[in-house]
């Protein structure tokens, strides 16, 4: 597969980054060090690239039935501006992909999707949404991702020149808007601005055209330079939602993941109307002897990582068949000891439980704990 | 202070500077960076016996677990426990401060010369 580059590219390069493949697409793994990058967007602000994420544009009369029927969540209860979590399952009960799904107007729907999972995710929309009145349009080459996540977040976006969201301060959580961009008049172009991330900090998420994303991103840059904004790259991301318990496809979700093990049965609404796909096998029940997803937290600075297996007992013995493994899992850069996620069987699920994480080898003590690990102080 | 132009290096991504019958051990430059931020080191203790190319430690990074092998075949005769209290001198220092252990030998195996290793990491 030929690499895929994003629009913000050449910056990344400039800035000193390293590169990571991700879904064929050659992105930011870490510009200096990732621990900092990680750090800078727990307690000011970091500005990742995402423009390898996948959108897809449902438009018409019956664009939010055609999504009631095509996910998982009840899409036509969602407000205009407002932003939903939901899932794509498979007619088995699996998980196709979850995404954010962006009410925009009455008719028009903005599916925000994976970079793994892009095609998979149009196809699909396709062939649901063909019975009902309205289109499905792959925008993924037309729209770039800069996301800035961190409790400076506002403070920084709210001054770069040239950006004008109105109602950015009152924007909720989870809702979206639009703005404009003018660096340079005459010149203006378009902003979708949602109050949204994958950090557990406060933050928004700007899909603006990919010839514009270079200058707003340099623009965000010099604003927030001084307030302690850095570009942030994949590593951070991936340790910022470990610690904010959010699931990743292709490690806690999967086809073969029912949503109810992921923690996830709440994004599945049983209650709408009609049929979905999926519905019949959720319904079912995810089969019997099913594990669990858990947090487990460690001692130490060994982390157990994906793929690790999980015991109930301390030492090697005869049948000593792992009960779990770890999906993700690393030293926490925020708390200081080893976090990971790992299904588990349902016997071993409850808070306090304790378990064994085989680290290459190495039987490391660790206690199951409800998620998230790290939840930020709102303001009350 | 020695520079890396001074030091032997490893297909596996190790300098090795020798003096008299002692090798000091540590990962370049390339493979820290490789490794992203070190958070945590394992060496061998003091005294033990290593064979040449075998594991030894590892040094672990927020995002993964590299291995530290023994370039030479010899016995541990110190390590470096302020890299183990500090492991992000791994990184900021890897040829000088972030050196992992030291090893007392008595034959050295053939290593590669500077210009070898840089040729190996097309840099």
């Amino acid at each position: 597969m030929t690499d895929r580059y994003s629009p913000l590219h050449q910056k990344h390069v400039d800035a000193g980054a390293g590169f990571t493949d991700f879904a064929g697409w050659q992105m930011p793994v870490r510009y200096s060090s990732d621990l900092a990058e990680h750090h800078a967007v727990r307690t000011a602000a970091g500005l990742f690239d995402l423009s390898h994420m996948a959108e897809i544009l449902i438009l018409g009369p019956e664009a939010a039935d055609a999504l009631d029927y095509a996910l998982a969540g009840k899409i036509s209860a969602v407000s205009i501006g407002q932003a939903k979590y939901s899932l794509l399952l498979g007619r088995e009960g699996g998980i196709v992909d979850d995404l954010v799904v962006y009410r925009r107007g009455a008719d028009r729907f903005l599916v925000v999707a994976n970079a793994s999972n892009r095609a998979v995710v149009a196809e699909q929309l396709l062939e649901r949404c063909s019975p009902f009145d309205c289109q499905v349009f792959d925008e993924s080459d037309d729209l770039a991702l800069i996301a800035i996540q961190g409790p400076r977040s506002y403070e920084i976006l709210s001054q770069v020149p040239g950006v004008d969201v109105p109602g950015l301060e009152e924007l909720k959580y989870y809702w979206s808007t639009a703005g404009t961009f003018k660096p340079e008049p005459p010149a203006q172009h378009e902003l979708l601005v949602a109050r949204t991330g994958y950090t557990g900090e406060d933050g928004f998420e700007l899909y603006v055209a990919p010839d514009v994303a270079p200058v707003l991103w340099d623009a965000i840059m010099e604003t927030g330079a001084g307030s302690g904004l850095v570009p942030a790259g994949l590593a951070s991301r991936d340790t910022l939602r470990l610690e904010a318990g959010m699931p990743l496809y292709g490690h806690e979700l999967g086809l073969d993941t029912w949503p109810s093990q992921a923690g996830l049965a709440r994004v599945v609404n049983l209650k709408k109307e009609g049929d979905f796909v999926g519905r019949e096998a959720v319904e079912r029940g995810a089969p019997a002897g099913s594990r669990v997803l858990v947090g487990l937290v460690a001692q130490g600075k060994r982390a157990g990582r994906a793929d690790y297996a999980v015991y109930d007992g301390a030492v090697p013995g005869l049948a000593d068949e792992p009960i779990g493994i770890i999906t993700s899992g690393a030293l926490s850069p925020t708390l200081g000891y080893p976090i990971a996620m790992a299904y588990v069987d349902a016997a071993s699920a409850t808070g306090g439980a304790e378990l064994f994480i085989d680290v290459r080898g190495t039987r490391v003590p660790a206690s199951v704990v409800a998620l998230p690990f790290y939840k930020r102080e709102t303001k009350s | 202070m020695t520079e890396p132009t001074d030091l032997k290096y490893t297909k596996d991504h190790e300098w090795v500077l020798v003096h008299a019958d002692i090798a000091t051990v540590g990962i370049t430059a390339y493979a820290a960076d490789k490794l992203g931020d070190v958070v945590f080191v394992d060496l061998p203790a003091v005294g033990s016996t290593v064979a040449e190319g075998k594991v030894v430690g590892e040094i672990e990074s927020t995002k993964s677990v590299g291995e530290l092998f023994a370039p030479v075949q010899g016995t541990v005769a110190e390590i470096n426990s302020a890299v183990v209290d500090a492991p992000e001198l791994v990184n900021t220092d890897p040829f000088g401060e972030g050196w992992l252990i030291k090893v007392s030998f008595t034959e050295l195996p053939e290593l590669l010369s500077y210009d070898e290793y840089t040729a190996l990491v097309g840099e």
